[in-house]
């Protein structure tokens, strides 16, 4: 029987079946699902939330040197976080197999940018796979486990956002258990990363490389990883990832197809051959020419990324368009959509926080990643600037410290970042404040809950992935012990606390202490907190047309015939419209 | 592909496009067919706009599809049909809710809702339209409309043998079975009428 999987359940599958023991992660679309779905092998599979990236992939590295298989998972920028174990354990080697999946987003759909993240298999030497469907997801698993035991190599398993996301059909195997050969041995010589071993081991990771691409040039082939399809001597066109499968559609059925599953080191070999064998060589791959730039270095003609180009995401289309010149024909409506734009949810706690703020026009407010980022769009517009997760507090302290350098007194820095972010990477950054007196103040957004990412746990949340209890780190206690003084906790749907907690705040740090803030209210969203929602009503007579309820961004809010309107589907009663409205129009209905 | 069909479902996050994507799928896999369907998480949930693609053939290869390929265009708001209309093709067909839902810009009166979004589909596209949220709602439960629009595209799909009500007995919650084949029915006639 075939399951309709998508790439990340796939991934969960396969990691079950090659007998992967330990999974750690930090959630980031589009990776989130694969240890959502590891969990549910709970019985002979450990899997957990880490802090962030490199937690996760210290995690799983550990887990390998012990012995045992291990995986860990992230989103393409995670692997930024993530760098310095990847690269020192491509040095190191493994001892149980270890898997790094990092899922790309190419288009940006829910990412910061566009990096192709196959470029570090390449900087850090280590091997790196490609699947292009989800039965390739679950069983290049098993290949990547495999090579990484084989080789001693980390293995980068690299998937993108349609190869995660969407669904196919996958035939099932069994798990084989996979426990050490020898009993867990120490091994300084390979595993301490002192300069010494460092410099003995580059020989390895060289020799390494040349072993693998000949594996790719053979056994890769006889399993299926790299795949060679003759069929016509005029096109050949060599893939790889999500691609292949565009350029089989937009390709006639007469063009022969290299596709390469183990995309670094490249099979060279194997191209060469291929080459050899076509008048015309085309290569398709999604982003950066990865392949392209290394077979056109080894001096085999080719052409690609100057005409499918090395943006955003394909599809057969855009090959057809791009390579043959060949449009389909579209109809456009004379009439246009309005934009449709995310928005925070009506009732979101973060809203208040945001609306307090925008408020004043001396704030300056680093935001962070998260749901809170559209605390940036219009109409709330109250972000400076958000550039990585645990850059709010951080870039915030760059801010102060230039404005104090400028000699400029009107603005206060707020930074802030939600409490899923603030255990990813905020309490160095707390660190940073107290330790070099920074003058801005800190705020997490404690929403109780993991939410832009579609609702994990976290450190704070009292719960593991698995669905085990778990201690609740707190976060005002965290700020207390680091050294701000006072820490102020405040309901940030309660408007009038919300701007005296910021006032408060604003006077401590004039008179130099350290206070920080934090905002607590659960995520509505989140289910265990049994959120009793209510209704907000507009009383038409006294609604004096003034719009400064739209100032809130509330997607409830619309006007209708001139007057406030709240849509009763929508609403759930947080009453910060009614609380910003001047004339008392808006109120909350008795139950 | 020649064998290739491809279905567009648009509309705005939380509207429960996957439901009736599930449906279709649970369906052409018994058929049969190889099929693949793909969505984007994240951002998409926050109220905008959202769009799911489903194919089916004997082969098929890419997950999505560019402009001017589906054959099928389902959109549960009917603003959300104007924004992906590129995707259709000129002989393909739309089946439209009649249902309107605002976005914060035009809400906030920033920007105009269009004033005849349904029209100006009927301009360029063989289109059907049904309210299924009316419908949904004289049957007790505006949720299933969803399943009321499954109903009104079923047999656009052009898909023969399958036995459309089962599938979706067996997709929803046991729970709601008995109005979902409710739902399912009445948009399968609405659609007929709608035409
Ligand atoms: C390095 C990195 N890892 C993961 C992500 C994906 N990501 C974006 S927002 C977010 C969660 C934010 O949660 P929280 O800080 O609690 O804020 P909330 O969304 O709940 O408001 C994650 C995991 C990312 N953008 N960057």
């Amino acid at each position: 029987m075939k399951h309709l999987l998508s790439g990340n359940e796939a991934i969960a599958r396969g990691a079950y079946e090659a007998g992967i023991k330990i999974c750690s992660a930090y959630p980031g679309t589009p990776s989130t699902e694969i240890l959502e779905n590891t969990a549910q092998y709970k019985d002979v599979m450990y899997s957990e939330w880490a802090p962030n990236e490199k937690v996760a992939a210290e995690v799983a590295y550990g887990a390998s040197v012990a012995g045992s298989r291990a995986m860990c998972t992230m989103k393409m920028v995670g692997l930024n976080v993530a760098a310095d174990p990847f690269f020192t354990a491509g040095y190191m080697g493994v001892k149980g197999a270890y898997i790094v999946v990092s899922a790309d987003d190419p288009s940006c759909h829910s990412s910061q940018n566009e990096q192709d993240n196959r470029h570090y298999a390449k900087a850090a030497k280590v091997a790196c796979i490609e699947p292009s469907d989800s039965q390739e997801c679950k069983d290049f698993v098993a290949f990547a486990a495999d090579i990484s035991e084989q080789f001693d190599t980390p293995v980068l398993f690299r998937v993108t956002t349609r190869v995660c996301h969407s669904k196919s059909l996958v035939t099932f195997g069994e798990r084989t258990e996979h426990a050490p050969a020898t009993p867990y041995a120490r091994n300084t010589r390979k595993y301490i990363c002192a300069p010494a071993n460092a410099y003995l081991n580059h020989p390895l990771v060289e020799e390494r490389l040349k072993k693998l691409e000949e594996y790719g040039n053979t056994t890769a082939v006889e399993i299926g990883l790299n795949k060679v399809e003759m069929n016509g001597k005029k096109v050949g066109v060599i893939a790889s990832g999500i691609a292949y499968q565009y350029a089989k559609e937009a390709f006639p059925e007469d063009t022969s197809f290299l596709k390469i599953g183990l995309t670094y080191p490249l099979p060279m070999g194997l191209i060469k051959d291929f080459a050899s064998k076509v008048d015309k060589l085309y290569i398709m791959e999604e982003l950066d020419g990865f392949m392209e730039e290394q077979i056109k270095a080894a001096g085999i003609e080719c052409v690609g990324k100057e005409l499918i180009g090395n943006m955003y995401e394909l599809n057969a289309e855009l090959i057809r368009e791009r390579v043959f010149g060949v449009k389909n024909p579209t109809v456009k409506p004379d009439v246009a959509p309005a934009k449709r734009p995310p928005a925070l949810c009506a009732g979101c706690p973060h809203r208040g926080f945001f609306y307090t703020l925008a408020q004043n026009k001396n704030y300056v407010v680093t935001g962070d990643i998260g749901c809170y980022t559209l605390g940036y769009a219009a109409p709330l517009s109250c972000m400076d600037v958000c550039i990585c997760m645990g850059g709010g507090f951080t870039a915030g302290m760059g801010m102060a410290k230039a404005f104090e350098a400028q000699g400029v007194t009107d603005k206060v820095v707020f930074g802030c970042m939600g409490d899923s972010t603030f255990f990813h990477s905020g309490l160095t950054g707390a660190a940073e404040i107290i330790y070099n007196n920074g003058r801005m103040i800190p705020v997490v957004l404690d929403n109780r809950i993991t939410g832009m990412t579609g609702h994990q746990e976290n450190p704070g949340t009292g719960l593991t992935l698995q669905g085990d209890p778990a201690p609740m780190l707190n976060v005002e206690h965290t700020l207390e012990a680091l050294g701000f003084n006072p820490v102020y906790v405040v309901d940030p749907q309660d408007l009038t606390a919300m701007k005296n907690t910021a006032n408060a705040a604003v006077a401590d740090l004039k008179d130099g202490k350290h206070p920080a803030i934090v905002t607590k209210r659960a995520c509505l969203l989140v289910k265990r907190y049994k959120f009793q929602p209510s209704m907000c009503t507009v009383d038409r007579d006294k609604c004096k047309s003034c719009k400064k309820c739209l100032k809130t961004g509330c997607p409830a809010i619309a006007f209708k015939d001139g007057k406030a309107m709240i849509d009763r589907t929508q609403c759930v009663g947080c009453t910060v419209c009614a609380q910003v409205c001047p004339f008392e129009a808006i109120y909350k209905e008795e139950k | 592909m020649a064998d290739c069909k491809s279905v567009i479902l648009v509309g705005v996050g939380g509207q429960g496009a996957i439901l009736i994507s599930k449906i279709m799928t649970n369906g052409l896999i018994k058929a049969g067919l190889d099929v693949k369907q793909s969505e984007v998480h994240g951002m998409a949930q926050r109220g905008g706009s959202v769009s799911t693609q489903v194919r089916w053939g004997k082969k098929v290869y890419g997950p999505v599809f560019g402009e001017g390929d589906a054959d099928i265009l389902v959109a549960l708001e009917k603003m959300e049909a104007l924004r992906y209309a590129q995707f259709l093709k000129p002989d393909g067909v739309a089946i439209i809710n009649d249902y309107q839902m605002h976005s914060t810009s035009t809400a906030t009166g920033a920007e105009e809702y269009p004033a005849d979004p349904i029209g100006a589909m009927k301009k360029c596209f063989r289109t059907i339209t049904v309210d299924a949220a009316k419908i949904a709602i004289e049957l007790g439960n505006p949720k299933c409309m969803n399943v009321v629009l499954f109903g009104a595209m079923c047999d656009s799909l052009g898909v023969e043998g399958i036995d459309w009500e089962e599938v979706v007995k067996e997709t929803v919650p046991q729970k709601l079975v008995e109005l979902n084949v409710k739902a399912f029915r009445a948009g399968r006639e609405a659609a007929k009428a709608g035409k």
